[in-house]
């Protein structure tokens, strides 16, 4: 599925994550950026979460941008599942 | 009753540390309008993952009048929290609407139908009027709370530290729920940093039959907990009272003195509900 709009979920508030969604042109695949205040420590296994997710709803030509203050693993899948969703106008929320 | 935002994860993981009796995980009024599906799929996500400890765990869903009162029981419900709290309750054909509703939910996850409970928030003058039927029917019904910041508006009154306006509907709430042998939770005191008035308001409460306060911060646990813990002057007074009471039953008689006090099956009743809230058997 592609993101039909641009789309976004959480807060920069300490132990969440803020995830920005924004439809690419077709066949451009996936940008993914992550920046972390523990991106050394898990930036890995936040990576492999988006991937996850990402693969879960089979979404392309996605751009996606997550800024992260330390958010557990729960909120990032919440955070991610919200943007998406938003993005393919399941849900409605900011920036729809 | 420890109430904390459903779109809050900081607050939420750290939401079993307190020692708060239950906390409750709020979809309604502490979230923003554009945030409902956030706070939705962030509070389902938390709750199956994170150790609350020995807080029991309910959660506030929107009225089903809302947009946002369906889907939070569709993602609610299968989860099955230790209760489900409804908002603005205002007559039992409301309660049997969402009985239904999460009944037919948890057919489809092939869950029981007693396990999670309920708790009717009555926060209306309707809801107040109407407040003995509501509490009385429904089995699954275990707790009623009374709402004081959305009653006021209700009644279009402004809410004063003395609870003043709101003093006839928390009695007449209280009553409803002694009748039908339900917990009753009294409201919110909203100003954190006065905790002599929270003392204050608590106290009331408890004097007059609430058996339990919501809470908006962990500062406020203490005190709440101070105030509804019986002391161990009250509880040995009550195990002496039970401990004679036994004896002189068995000994066929009704009505004795301790101290010059006489003591009879209503003072024995009152010892027996303290010994039990105290967790203490008489031996």
């Amino acid at each position: 599925m592609k993101p039909k709009i641009p789309a976004q979920s959480g807060t920069f508030e300490s132990s969440d994550v803020i995830v920005l969604i924004e439809p690419l042109p077709n066949r451009s695949g996936r940008k993914i950026e992550i920046s972390s205040t523990v991106m050394q420590q898990y930036g890995e296994s936040f990576r492999h979460i988006v991937d996850g997710m990402l693969d879960q709803y089979e979404m392309t030509d996605i751009h996606l941008i997550a800024k992260d203050k330390g958010a557990l693993e729960p909120t990032i899948k919440a955070r991610l599942e919200t943007a998406i969703k938003r993005s393919l106008g399941q849900q409605e929320g900011t920036l729809t | 009753m420890l109430y904390i935002p459903g779109n809050n994860p900081a607050m939420i993981q750290q939401g079993g540390i307190y020692g708060a009796d239950s906390i409750l995980l709020d979809l309604e009024d502490a979230v923003a309008l554009n945030q409902k599906d956030a706070a939705r799929t962030l509070v389902r996500n938390m709750i199956l993952v994170t150790d609350f400890y020995d807080s029991e765990v309910c959660v506030r869903v929107n009225h089903l009048s809302t947009p946002f009162g369906l889907a939070d029981l569709e993602e609610i419900v299968p989860l099955q929290p230790s209760a489900i709290r409804y908002p603005k309750t205002e007559s039992p054909e409301e309660v049997i609407e969402l009985l239904n509703i999460i009944e037919k939910i948890e057919d489809r996850h092939c869950l029981p139908h007693d396990k999670m409970t309920l708790h009717a928030m009555i926060e209306t003058a309707m809801g107040v009027q109407n407040v003995f039927n509501i509490a009385s029917k429904f089995s699954r019904i275990d707790a009623i709370t009374i709402g004081g910041q959305d009653l006021t508006a209700d009644m279009n009154i402004i809410y004063t530290p003395d609870g003043t306006g709101i003093d006839f509907a928390r009695k007449r709430i209280v009553m409803a729920a002694k009748a039908s042998h339900i917990d009753v939770i009294d409201t919110v005191f909203p100003d954190v940093n006065d905790e002599e008035g929270l003392r204050r308001e608590t106290e009331y409460a408890k004097k007059i039959g609430f058996t339990g306060k919501a809470i908006i911060n962990p500062r406020q646990i203490d005190v709440v907990h101070e105030v509804f813990t019986p002391t161990e002057e009250e509880i040995r007074k009550a195990y002496r009272i039970v401990k004679e009471f036994r004896s002189n039953s068995a000994a066929g008689i009704g009505v004795f003195a301790i101290d010059g006090k006489m003591i009879d099956a209503p003072i024995v009743a009152r010892a027996e509900y303290l010994l039990r809230l105290a967790n203490v058997t008489v031996e």
